[in-house]
């Protein structure tokens, strides 16, 4: 299943590109996206992961973005 | 200009810290800080560094401690820090101070060119009001569901598809079509959500949920659209993986190997230091990254305004390389509708003549229900008495004999005229013929044609001159009714008689004919076509709007039936592409010649930082032309 995200704040493009290489990477994630644009994160898992998974995306956007906001959409 | 909160405080420190590095630079200029004087200047600097950096070197601790050591933050810190070094306080000052500002630039630049984008989207719904047990509610568009009626009053937008049960009014759909004339809707008709509703209040009963309904539809196309990945984007993406890493290292190398080979004091060693700070200042590939998202939004942006979807930037990137487009014939260049196109009476030309002999058809053809028959009426227009017409009878493959008036009519082809002992010549044309005869002697002839579109012809010409250099017709239809369309488009190559299947295999010899990266498109009405739609490189559906399998199958969606939009999207296309490459290649050729300057002390930081946030700067103001140009 997909999850969406709103991101505030994210700092450049790089950053973004950078935050999407690193969470494609989290084992369980299916694909990632990081819509610098628009301020989306999308990211794909299996259903029965998807709580476990999404704990490890957001760690990782806390991690490498901490003034960064993130609101599930 | 408008800032948000955040931007005006950044704004705040930037001012104040420019006019302390004014001071400051005034009093390095009249020797305040000379000899042993230095550590009041380096405590008179620091003021104006820490107000308007603190942030980056609070970030780049940061990151260092999570062990991300080479982001820009660091690389400001290390290049400012330098410069303190070297006791160049001014300067030190100044790198934070113009990083600064090209931040902010930047934040506002693509929160501006994010509004624009916003403002597209603006055709979304916010409630919708329900009919439920006889009350209107107001509620979520997400809410309501399929089969419901929901109410809209005049001015609202339409938040989901559906059909008019009751009321009648004028809906604007320019915010999807770009179509300023409004469209009429009443009962039994479909309406579209993401359209504004006029004057009158209908009642609509849905037919799709708001996620399947249109406007949710186009908002997730659009908002992902820049996500399929691009071959500028590939290299982009391909070229920052090397760039940083290999600046870097190349900092570190001169910063050490020269002073230690060269030998010599502490001079030397500063002044390599530098170099390897200009190195690392314009290590970052910010300029180039951004360039790509932010040329295709606006690229995209800018073909939805005149009413065209971009399903990617990829479609758009293969727009512009277009080199062939194929179009299927009617529908798309023609109406798809038989009408009248010539009416030839056997003897004299007369307007009494030609209205006699319409009448025969007419009369002749009005039990039947044939398309053809439909025009011949349509063409007449007034209408006839039942009692006229005695029996007719259809004569299958050949046409109608029926009796009106007493007399008996032939209306049919040529074998049916010869069948009965009447000569009648096949004449050139495309349509198809009807030979009329009454009591016997031959009347003439009525010729039905599909009619061009107004603007086909224009659209082939303006393609032409966007860059196209070959135009394909495909079409099921007969070869002589195809040539007739051709020529008067200017279509360069016609393939007809196909079948559906055809179709696809014509569409991969063709692209197989492509040279190098030219690409093919195929515009369809995207009714029948879909898998020619989908087996392009760039598939275009026109007069889609509302239409699923065209907006599922087609890579851009004409939502009218303007096809001379798709020589403007080309433009935009070329446009886009051209802005990309040229941020692209400006953005590595600074940075490469300040690489190169710098290696043999040229290159001052000033310089540096024009190669950093100069250039992503100009690189931002050059994507946002695209944003900026109405249609």
């Amino acid at each position: 299943m997909k999850k969406k995200y709103k991101l505030n704040e994210i700092d450049c493009a790089n950053c973004a590109m950078k935050l999407e290489e690193a969470v494609s990477e989290i084992d369980g994630v299916k694909s990632a996206k990081v819509n610098y644009m628009m301020q989306k994160l999308t990211f794909e898992a299996d259903e029965d992961r998807i709580d476990e998974v999404e704990k490890a995306v957001l760690g990782i956007c806390k991690k490498m973005e901490p003034d960064m906001e993130v609101a599930p959409l | 200009m408008k800032l948000n909160k955040k931007q005006k405080k950044w704004l705040a420190r930037i001012v104040t810290a420019a006019v302390l590095f004014v001071v400051l630079e005034i009093l390095v200029h009249m020797g305040a800080f000379d000899g042993n004087k230095w550590w009041i200047g380096f405590l008179f600097a620091l003021v104006p560094y820490l107000i308007v950096g603190y942030d980056v070197i609070l970030k780049s601790i940061r990151n260092i401690s999570r062990g991300d050591v080479f982001d820009e933050n660091f690389l400001m810190m290390i290049a400012t820090f330098g410069a303190f070094g070297i006791r160049e306080y001014p300067e030190a000052v100044a790198v934070m101070l113009l990083y600064q500002i090209g931040e902010l630039f930047q934040n506002y630049a693509t929160g501006k060119s994010r509004d624009s984008i916003s403002d597209l989207m603006s055709i979304a719904p916010e409630t919708a009001f329900v009919e439920r047990d006889g009350e209107i509610e107001e509620v979520d568009p997400d809410e309501v569901e399929a089969g419901e009626i929901i109410v809209i009053r005049p001015g609202e937008r339409i938040p989901l598809d559906g059909e008019v049960t009751e009321g009648e009014s004028l809906i604007d759909t320019s915010a999807l079509t770009g179509e300023p004339v409004p469209r009429r809707a009443a009962c039994g008709d479909m309406v579209i959500s993401g359209c504004v509703n006029g004057q009158g209040t209908l009642k609509v009963r849905t037919t799709k949920a708001y996620e399947d309904s249109t406007v949710a539809r186009i908002l997730e196309m659009v908002e992902t659209a820049t996500e399929k990945k691009t071959r500028v984007e590939n290299f982009v993406t391909r070229f920052a993986h090397v760039y940083t890493p290999i600046v870097t290292i190349g900092a570190v190398v001169l910063a050490l190997i020269p002073p230690i080979i060269l030998g010599g004091g502490a001079q030397v060693w500063i002044s390599w230091i530098r170099r390897a700070c200009i190195f690392l200042v314009v290590s970052c590939p910010c300029a180039l990254v951004i360039s790509v998202p932010l040329g295709f939004f606006g690229g995209i942006g800018a073909a939805s305004r005149i009413g065209v979807l971009v399903k990617g930037s990829n479609y758009l990137e293969a727009l512009a390389h277009v080199n062939t487009v194929v179009f299927d014939k009617t529908g798309t260049l023609t109406r798809g509708e038989f009408r009248v196109s010539r009416i030839s009476p056997a003897g004299d030309d007369s307007k009494e003549a030609q209205d006699r002999l319409l009448e025969l058809a007419a009369c002749a053809e009005y039990y039947s229900t044939h398309p053809i028959a439909e025009s011949i009426r349509t063409a007449y227009g007034c209408p006839i008495e039942a009692s006229r017409i005695g029996n007719a009878e259809e004569i299958a493959g050949h046409g109608i004999l029926a009796s009106a008036d007493g007399h008996e009519i032939l209306a049919g082809n040529a074998k049916l005229m010869q069948s009965r002992g009447i000569s009648a010549q096949e004449p050139q044309t495309g349509g198809t013929v009807v030979h009329i005869a009454c009591d016997g002697k031959y009347e003439g002839i009525i010729v039905i044609s599909d009619t061009v579109k107004d603007g086909a012809t224009q659209a082939v010409r303006d393609m032409k001159a966007a860059g196209v250099r070959k135009c394909v017709m495909l079409t099921g239809d007969r070869r002589e009714s195809a040539m007739e369309v051709a020529s008067q488009i200017g279509i360069d190559e016609v393939h007809a008689q196909l079948l559906p299947g055809d179709k696809v295999d014509q569409i991969e010899k063709l692209m197989q004919s492509e040279s190098g990266s030219g690409k093919l498109a195929f515009v369809g009405d995207g009714i029948n076509d879909a898998p020619v739609l989908m087996r392009s490189d760039v598939g275009i559906a026109m007069g889609s709007l509302g239409s699923d399998a065209a907006i599922e199958a087609a890579d851009i969606v004409l939502m009218d039936d303007d096809i001379t939009k798709i020589a403007q999207t080309v433009k935009i296309a070329r446009k886009t592409i051209g802005i990309i490459h040229a941020n692209i290649i400006f953005a590595i050729a600074v940075k490469i010649i300040i690489l190169v300057l710098s290696v043999f002390g040229i290159a001052n930081m000033w310089m540096a930082i024009f190669g950093d946030v100069g250039v992503l700067v100009l690189c931002i103001l050059n994507a946002m032309r695209l944003l900026r140009r109405n249609g």
